[in-house]
């Protein structure tokens, strides 16, 4: 019988469990889970400061998840060291687990700069968990004043969460444009005005000089006074593990497309990757909850001695802000695409064409049937096999040619 | 398994798949009660271009991809039939993100829905087509 372990017990973790045992029933799975509660999904931790879900809600899995796969989990514990020769993860009470295959699935740290006087403030949070999450919703009552750090998908959400709640929210970033990794200066325009207009406050182009406890002196020069501290600057993939253990690492764990990493049967997955954007052909740490899912599945697979790839991964992200959408997929890089830009109701859609295929694409407001346009870009379409001119206005599969319907209409797919 | 397939040669653009679907979902004892004056949100749309129309809903993919991109795992594949728990749906549209058919909406309250092919409903067979007039949709294993 195989002995499977996974460090890790998020989405990845979850995906892996489900791949193991579409390939094998009887193997000993193990994970390792640092937080001390089953599988639960983490990008609706804003949702539940919003009061949109419950905790309850927020299960990935059902309760019986982990007995009904057969997995052993070891609540608290936490990985300190994997010998690869030995086939072997030690973990912090300094018991050791033996594996045939093993799978990181560390996820990602929330990154915090140094920042003079940072020691001082006494009310400061992350973003990221659900403890962070129980920990803010306590902390935050209708008198709190905020400041995030990091107008980044987490320090907006959280504001979005926070809103209604709290008293004033204030988020400011180095960058000159929120959302400043997956939108450019005019996409993000209307985001920050939908921003402003719901009373959040947007200090952009500056970051903090210094903390003073419950002050921050701005590097414009001005002060910002709170009760609260969230620091969302940015995350950092958890590769150590994998690198100490003298794997190939560089902003993430490097994985290849049947997610293994240079060190023989370990496995990684998930937002401590590093892998092929197959939109630019660079290599990414793409830490988004669907690849983490497809890389896991994939690797949980060929850990159970199948043949999984996943060739497909693209960065892209579906978000919403007080009501504005904003989707984005792909590369999208002004120097060297053609950018085609259409205006909708309330909104815009830009595309960016490179060799003759959608490389990326922006839509704020209006996202009806989007992933058309992201298969563009997963099945690298040559858009000369398309009708581009009808599916800049419209995402419609008309578009495509009559064969290509017949195949994805026309039978088991 | 039986799924929904769709003969665009046949399909007139009429879209009463449209109304019928909205109808079988809506829980409504007659269609003037659930639909008259009311938007419709129906799980089937029809896609046109000056040459042809032909009826979309979810095609139940053997691998589906919204499944596995659910950021609140409300999605999942039920012997085979793909089904979303409308309780756990935050709206994020990740599933609208990832589709390549483009089988998925939000209805008027922005909870997605999608076809679960009439199965939950008091239809029992999926009311687009027991009611295409021109036997253009067609509910088979292929």
């Amino acid at each position: 019988m195989k002995k499977y372990v996974i460090i890790g017990n998020g989405t990845a973790a979850a995906g892996c469990i489900e791949g193991i045992r579409s390939a094998d029933a009887e193997g000993a799975i193990t994970v390792v889970s640092e937080e001390r509660r089953p599988v639960y999904c983490r990008p609706l931790i804003s949702y539940f400061l919003e009061g949109k879900t419950t905790q309850e809600k927020m299960n990935y899995r059902p309760d019986d998840f982990y007995e009904k796969n057969g997995c052993e989990v070891l609540y608290g514990r936490r990985a300190v060291r994997i010998d690869a020769e030995h086939k072997t993860v030690t973990l912090d009470d300094g018991a050791a687990l033996a594996y045939d295959a093993l799978c990181v699935a560390s996820g990602s740290s929330p990154f915090v700069p140094r920042f003079e006087g940072l020691e001082t403030v006494k009310n400061r949070f992350s973003f990221m968990t659900m403890d962070d999450m129980f920990a803010l919703d306590a902390a935050a009552d209708e008198k709190s004043r905020v400041l995030i750090v990091g107008a980044g998908l987490i320090g907006l959400k959280c504001a979005e969460g926070l809103h209604g709640r709290v008293a004033e929210i204030t988020v400011c970033d180095l960058a000159p444009r929120v959302l400043s990794s997956i939108l450019d200066d005019s996409a993000a325009a209307p985001v920050e005005e939908c921003l402003k207009r719901n009373g959040i406050r947007l200090m952009l182009s500056e970051s903090v000089a210094r903390f003073e406890e419950n002050r921050a002196v701005m590097t414009g020069g001005g002060t910002v006074d709170f009760d609260l501290l969230v620091l969302a600057v940015g995350v950092r993939a958890n590769s150590a593990l994998v690198s100490d253990a003298g794997g190939e690492t560089d902003r993430g764990i490097v994985v290849d497309h049947r997610m293994r990493t240079s060190l023989p049967e370990v496995f990684a997955a998930g937002d401590c990757t590093e892998s092929e954007d197959i939109s630019c052909g660079k290599r990414k740490v793409m830490a988004i909850l669907p690849n983490a899912y497809i890389q896991g599945h994939c690797a949980g697979v060929n850990m159970a001695g199948g043949d999984e790839t996943f060739d497909k991964a693209v960065p892209m992200n579906s978000i919403g802000f007080f009501g504005l959408h904003i989707m984005s997929a792909g590369t999208c890089s002004a120097e060297d695409s053609e950018v085609l830009e259409e205006k909708t109701d309330g909104g815009l859609k830009r595309f960016y064409l490179k060799d003759g295929r959608l490389a990326g694409y922006i839509l704020v407001g209006g996202a009806e049937r989007a992933g058309i346009y992201t298969s563009l870009i997963r099945e690298r379409t040559p858009l000369s096999e398309v009708d581009f001119e009808l599916l800049k206005k419209t995402a419609t599969t008309a578009a495509f040619s009559p064969e290509t319907r017949r195949k994805k209409f026309g039978g088991v797919v | 398994m039986k799924r929904v397939y769709v003969n665009e040669e046949w399909c007139l653009g009429c879209h009463l798949c449209e109304y019928n679907c909205a109808f079988a979902n809506s829980g409504k004892p007659d269609m003037a009660t659930a639909l008259k004056g009311k938007p419709i949100y129906p799980r089937i749309h029809i896609e046109e271009n000056d040459k042809i129309s032909y009826a979309v809903s979810c095609r139940h993919c053997t691998d589906p991809i919204c499944v596995k991109s659910c950021i609140a795992g409300a999605l999942r594949q039920e012997d085979g039939v793909i089904r979303i728990d409308r309780e756990k749906c935050v709206g994020c549209l990740t599933c609208v993100l990832v589709c390549p058919y483009g089988a998925l909406a939000p209805d008027g309250d922005g909870v997605m829905q999608k076809c679960e092919l009439c199965l939950q409903n008091s239809c029992g067979e999926p009311a687009c087509v027991t009611g295409c007039p021109n036997r253009a949709i067609v509910y088979e294993e292929r």
